[in-house]
């Protein structure tokens, strides 16, 4: 009981603070007023100045989808060379060497596409300068790209007949300054004052309060406490559903997320800019019901989702149970499947987490997914095999989101006998042909990704388990690239050179292609009239519509993924009850 | 509808033609035509080949395995060609009778109309744009053309099956002439408007037999969305190889599943029902527009009156029956009602216009005034002329005339007689009513009005209430003045009215509508309707009009119905409704088969995966034979419902597509359940599977 409210308190918590933060990102994107305009005009026209550009220019698809290209590829370039070089740049005081080839550019190629897999662990692999210069600007501007493209496919459904989708640069900068560096702020102020360092001191050895003996009968008296500037990175990794930890345990190490406040602040942290985009979605196209259809799909299957790994959590599995050895229904301390979890954050707390982080495609996480039960994990590898559209990234999930929702209105639009048509605007051999692109390509990313891996004899070297379960480490691995999520089944080893560079290839696949398929989008649909609203329009903002859309999401995700699940942990929960 | 188009779909030989064509149809240039069948076609070959293979020694699974597989797989090929041999097969027919009639004829030539005794004599495909020729009674018309001189009836039942002949006239709107159409009396002169091979007729063999058809936007759009679940399907099934053979590794064994098991397992996963049955819905919906007597220049057309929201419709014909009719006599100035009926009775005796008998009929039903022996009262009619804009009767010094309020006031007041307050009220409440009066006067002294009215035609309240269910507008256009047509439209139900509507007032407004985002179709003849006709986004040209009017609609309505707009409007939406129950359809069978298949193929890797075998299958084999067997004769069952279009309702969006998801979406998620039961029960009990 205590744990329902539990979950039900971090789900209100949420909507509570979205549904403001919506429309005010909605007038961001507008350039309207807000209240912070007045500090912050200055500093935004100071930029356009600095960087000579043009506040008028309203930019076709193409340019606007070349100037995101060029922007990410910059960007890969310098983090790929600050990876590779960190040996010979400041701020290094462990002096730690430069990554390999690949593993530089399996990180670039994650850090860029928002995905933030870790085929390294931070605290061993990478310096203070580059977590701050490289992987913090990342993790703001992988985001606000994000964000970004969702703008401009909310203005193809907007304009009519025009032919600009808006400005990359004007709305990177806005995107930056009025939402993701305040938010940043807040959440870091608030999980410092936790005891989240923020430090450029060297690591420190501590003495341990209780020596450990090992089995080799040595004794442990001595600890290296890894510091750095944690909590400025730790805050965007939330918010810009991120998830690369600064430290490899990530959310689960006490330096990153000591206490139940920290812990609400991150977790809520996670899905509180993609569930407020619904809400911008719906302000910005004039019609309020739309977003909230679009949230209720998301918000249906997230409580869906984590129900179920509840559900699994709490009942633990047989082998647990099997004479008593750990007491499911235990009242008073933490029963059910604790594996993996951390004493400190019981399994309600974990469980919401696993949810949230698959759900939104941030993939920090403060449990090892990897110990979950079959099925608990299992639906952390769906969430993100859906297209990581339950909610998903900031911006990429609610465009994904929107690209089924025009295969919906598709295949629904046709069943009340009309050529199909969403917010208005006609959907067209175009439009089909790129919105499958943007459904359809995490899919093909884990499919051909995990398929290939499957055939390398060595694959096996790199699982910690065999069996089903070992088959489930290598699938949540591409899943979560293909995803953009970034989480791992934790005994995966990673660190190959063709794990690094197949996982960054899928990686960059799955970004790339729904975005540019996203921006097609909205420059075809910019140029569109308006069909006037009858009757006899497909409603896309009732019950119906939101059941057909989930159903949808879920048929797309069922179809491609059934026979992989079957193999993994679906054979596992099954070898679990027998 | 003529008897000519109501071929049987069920015919013998039709059938056997469909058949014959279902095995030319496996040609590869046909095929790969249809991406997703090609896959199936593909499929087919690759397990022929695998058979081959296994017979030499190469065994990738039991040969009577792979057989089966093979022979299921072409069958399943065969069965789409089928239903695309039979959706063609009316339209062939059809094309046949019209070729029949589309002889090389003779032609007159002439050099000008003042030479047309002086004709020449020359092969109709010889004819040139511009060319003059004659036709003469008993002649057939050499080409397409419009009438410069003279008029004749002609029979046009070879294109419109209607056997009653129609005039046609130089000048107004009833000029086109088809060519294959045959002149039955008097004789015309005619301006060549097409080339051979251009011609009406030429065009409208090549719609209705298909040759013309090409994918419209909206079977593009489908067509791509079904190759990229194909192509997601292929990822699925060659993946499950790689995921077989790790998993097969690591339990140490060898990969449990063969090419041949993934290959069905790919068809049946791919939406072949729907990639089937596509191109059989769109000629179905095409040859239904067809025996609707519709002719459409494209299947966009189609398509785009299934989006139509406003409906443009020609008052008279469509909206009220073709005439006006007497409703009511009224008396004024003292003159008592039976004076006024006998009065207006006499004076149309001899009037043959539907109005004038209307009026005789109305006298006879009110008073029992009958029919009177004209000649004894030596009666001399005056007919109606646009310049007195009256007409009467003169008999023994008795002078009996009616007509417009206008006409016959002048008429009294010139003859010293007086036009009453009271007369004048009566005219202006019948018009504010939406009728016609009609002023009667018997030597010069008015009697009373005759309230002539237009008669709503029966239903149509209610089909518009229909129309306005699913979000559908309907515009009247009518000549009359604003006041008439309003009471008019309010009487009708109509949403909205073009009064005094002339051809840049409709072209004026389909432009307004247009620009708020609606789409809008309409019927035209004149030649004046053309840039109106061009306008709509649905333009339906009425048979009997001019070249003009039929070269800017996208449709012809051989008919000349005014009310076939609705028709076709249903014809779209059942059109776009078909395709998209049998997609739904499609995509959620999969559900069934998967759980077919799945632990059919795994069973041996992981054994508790035999929990998903929730159909209770009888074995590996016969759940993989029982979907694939599934797969193929869904397609077959399917067919009528393709041909005929699923059922179609004048409800709202929300409640069409309720219904049609429980339907086609749960029904088809459930209905393989059960038949693949059925046919694995089936086929295990006939022993074709051990």
């Amino acid at each position: 009981m205590q744990a329902i409210l539990q979950y039900g308190f971090y789900l209100i918590i949420l909507v509570v603070l979205a549904i403001p933060l919506g429309s005010y990102m909605g007038k961001v994107m507008n350039g309207e007023k807000v209240f912070l305009s007045k500090i912050l005009l200055p500093c935004e026209n100071f930029i356009y100045r600095m960087l000579k550009i043009d506040k008028k220019e309203d930019m076709h698809w193409k340019k606007y989808a070349m100037c995101t290209l060029a922007f990410n590829a910059i960007g890969f370039a310098f983090l790929y060379l600050l990876l590779v070089l960190q040996r010979f740049l400041p701020l290094n005081p462990e002096n730690i060497e430069g990554n390999s080839w690949h593993l530089a550019f399996n990180t670039a190629s994650s850090f860029i596409t928002n995905t933030n897999w870790q085929a390294y662990s931070g605290e061993n692999a990478l310096s203070y300068f580059s977590q701050m210069m490289g992987l913090t600007v990342q993790n703001f501007v992988s985001a606000a790209v994000g964000i970004v493209v969702l703008f401009a496919l909310i203005r193809g459904f907007v304009r009519v007949e025009e032919k600009g989708v808006g400005n990359f640069f004007i709305d990177m900068t806005r995107t930056i300054l009025y939402v993701l560096i305040p938010l940043s702020i807040v959440v870091t102020l608030g999980i410092a004052s936790q005891g989240v360092v923020q430090s450029f001191k060297p690591y420190e050895t501590v003495t341990l309060v209780e020596p450990i003996e090992l089995e080799d009968g040595s004794v442990v008296t001595e600890q290296v406490v890894p510091l750095g500037p944690a909590a400025s990175q730790i805050a965007i990794k939330q918010l810009g559903t991120n998830g690369g930890g600064f430290m490899g345990a990530n959310s689960a190490h006490p330096l990153e997320n000591p206490t139940p406040f920290s812990n609400l602040l991150e977790m809520i942290s996670i899905l509180l800019i993609p569930a407020a985009l619904c809400f911008t979605f719906g302000r910005n196209v004039k019609d309020k019901k739309q977003g909230i259809a679009i949230f209720s799909a998301m918000f249906i299957m997230l409580v869906i989702a984590l129900s179920v790994i509840a559900v699994n959590e709490h009942a633990a599995t047989p082998q647990l149970a099997q004479e008593g050895a750990v007491n499911i229904l235990a009242e008073n301390q933490a029963g059910g499947n604790m594996e993996g979890k951390e004493a400190r954050f019981g399994i309600a707390t974990s469980g919401t987490w696993a949810a949230f982080t698959t759900a939104a495609s941030n993939g920090s996480v403060n449990s090892m997914h990897d110990s979950y039960t079959p099925i608990g994990g299992m639906v952390t590898m769906l969430l993100m095999q859906l297209g990581e559209v339950v909610f998903g990234g900031v911006g990429c999930g609610l465009y994904g989101m929107l690209g089924f929702a025009i295969l919906t209105v598709f295949i629904a639009g046709l069943m009340v006998g009309r050529t199909p048509e969403y917010l208005g605007k006609k959907i067209e051999p175009f439009e089909m042909k790129m919105a499958v692109l943007v459904c359809l390509a995490t899919p093909i990313g884990i499919l051909v990704g995990s398929g290939i891996a499957a055939l390398i004899p060595t694959i096996a070297d790199s699982l910690n388990n065999s069996g089903a379960h070992g088959f489930s480490e290598l699938l949540y691995a591409y899943s979560s690239a293909g995803g953009n999520n970034g989480s791992a089944f934790a005994g995966f080893n990673a660190n190959t050179p063709f794990l690094n560079v197949s996982i960054g290839i899928v990686m960059l696949f799955a970004r790339f292609a729904p975005m540019v398929a996203t921006l097609a989008i909205a420059g075809s649909l910019v140029g569109k009239k308006k069909v006037a609203v009858s009757v006899g329009t497909l409603p896309t903002h009732n019950a119906l519509f939101v059941a057909l859309l989930i159903f949808i999401v879920l048929l797309i995700g069922a179809l491609s993924f059934f026979p992989a699940l079957a193999l993994g942990p679906i054979a596992e929960y099954f070898q679990m009850i027998a | 509808m003529s008897s000519k188009n109501t071929n049987n779909f069920g015919g013998k030989a039709m059938i056997t033609r469909a058949i014959k064509d279902s095995f030319l149809k496996l040609d590869p240039k046909v095929q790969v035509k249809n991406p997703v069948m090609f896959l199936v076609y593909i499929s087919s070959i690759l397990t022929s080949v695998l058979y081959v293979f296994a017979l030499f020694g190469y065994k990738d699974a039991a040969p009577g395995f792979i057989l089966g597989t093979a022979i299921i797989l072409w069958f399943t090929v065969l069965f789409a060609n089928f239903a695309e041999a039979i959706a063609e097969g009316r339209g062939k027919a059809q094309a046949d009778a019209l070729r029949a009639s589309k002889k090389d004829v003779e032609a007159h030539k002439i050099e000008s109309i003042a030479t047309k005794e002086m004709s020449i004599a020359v092969p109709s495909t010889s004819l040139k744009k511009g060319d003059l020729v004659i036709v003469h009674a008993g002649e057939q018309i050499p080409a397409d053309g419009e009438v410069i001189d003279g008029a004749a009836s002609v029979d046009e039942s070879a294109i419109t099956g209607e056997s009653a002949p129609v005039i046609r006239e130089s000048g107004g709107d009833r000029s086109a002439v088809t060519g294959g159409t045959t002149v039955i009396s008097d004789w015309i002169v005619i301006e060549v408007t097409s080339e051979a091979g251009e011609s009406f007729l030429d065009k409208m063999i090549a719609m209705v037999e298909g040759a013309s058809r090409k994918k419209t936007p909206n079977e593009i759009a489908l067509e791509i969305l079904l190759i990229a679940l194909t192509v997601i399907f292929i990822l699925v099934t060659a993946s499950l190889y790689s995921y077989s053979d790790f998993s097969a590794k690591q339990a140490g064994i060898d990969n449990p599943i063969s090419i041949t098991s993934l290959v069905a397992l790919l068809v049946c996963l791919a939406p072949t029902t729907i990639g089937a049955l596509l191109s059989a819905i769109g000629i179905a919906g095409m040859s239904r527009l067809n025996q609707a007597n519709v002719l459409a220049m494209s299947g966009r057309a189609i398509e785009a009156a299934g989006d139509v929201d406003i409906l443009m419709l020609d008052k008279t014909g469509t909206i009220t029956l073709g005439n006006r009719q007497a409703y009511a006599f009224i008396p004024v100035d003292g003159a008592t009602e039976e004076e006024v009926a006998d009065a207006a009775q006499l004076s149309s005796l001899a009037d043959e216009t539907p109005e004038g008998r209307s009026i005789v009929v109305l006298a006879k039903e009110k008073f029992g005034i009958r029919g009177r022996n004209l000649s004894e009262l030596h009666m001399e009619f005056i007919p109606f002329t646009a310049k007195t804009r009256m007409s009467g009767v003169d008999f023994n010094g008795i002078e009996i005339r009616k007509g417009a309020a206008e006409a016959v006031k002048e008429y009294v007041l010139q003859n010293g007689a007086k036009y009453s307050k009271q007369c004048e009220e009566a005219v202006k409440a019948i018009s504010n009513q939406g009728g016609t009066p009609l002023v009667v006067a018997k030597n010069y002294k008015i009697l009373g009005v005759i309230h002539l009215k237009d008669i709503i035609k029966q239903g149509v309240k209610e089909k518009f209430a229909d129309l306005r269910k699913m979000g559908i507008k309907t515009i009247m256009i009518t000549g009359d003045n604003p006041l008439t047509a309003a009471a008019i439209a309010a009487e009708a139900g109509v949403d909205d009215f073009l009064a005094e509507a002339t051809p840049e007032g409709k072209l004026e407004m389909i432009r307004d509508f247009q620009a708020k985002g609606h789409l809008v179709a309409m019927t035209g003849d004149g030649t004046n309707d053309a840039p109106a006709l061009a306008q709509a986004d649905v333009a339906v040209a009425m048979n009997t009009g001019t070249q003009a009017a039929k070269e800017a609609g996208n449709m012809v309505d051989l008919d000349s119905s005014p009310t076939k707009l609705i028709d076709i409007v249903r014809i779209g939406k059942q059109l776009l409704m078909t395709r998209g129950s049998l997609t739904t359809f499609s995509i959620a069978n999969d559900l069934a088969k998967y759980f077919a298949i799945i632990p059919a193929l795994f069973m041996g890797l992981y054994p508790g995966l035999s929990k998903l075998n929730i159909m209770g299958l009888h074995s590996a084999e016969s759940a993989i034979f029982s979907a694939v067997i599934y797969n193929a004769l869904i397609i077959v069952a399917l067919i009528p419902l393709a041909l005929k279009g699923v059922k179609y309702r004048e409800v709202s969006a929300t409640k069409l597509l309720t219904r049609n998801l429980w339907i086609y979406g749960v029904g088809g998620i459930i209905t393989p359940f059960i038949a693949i039961k059925i046919i694995d029960v089936f086929i295990t009990a006939i022993g074709f599977i051990r």
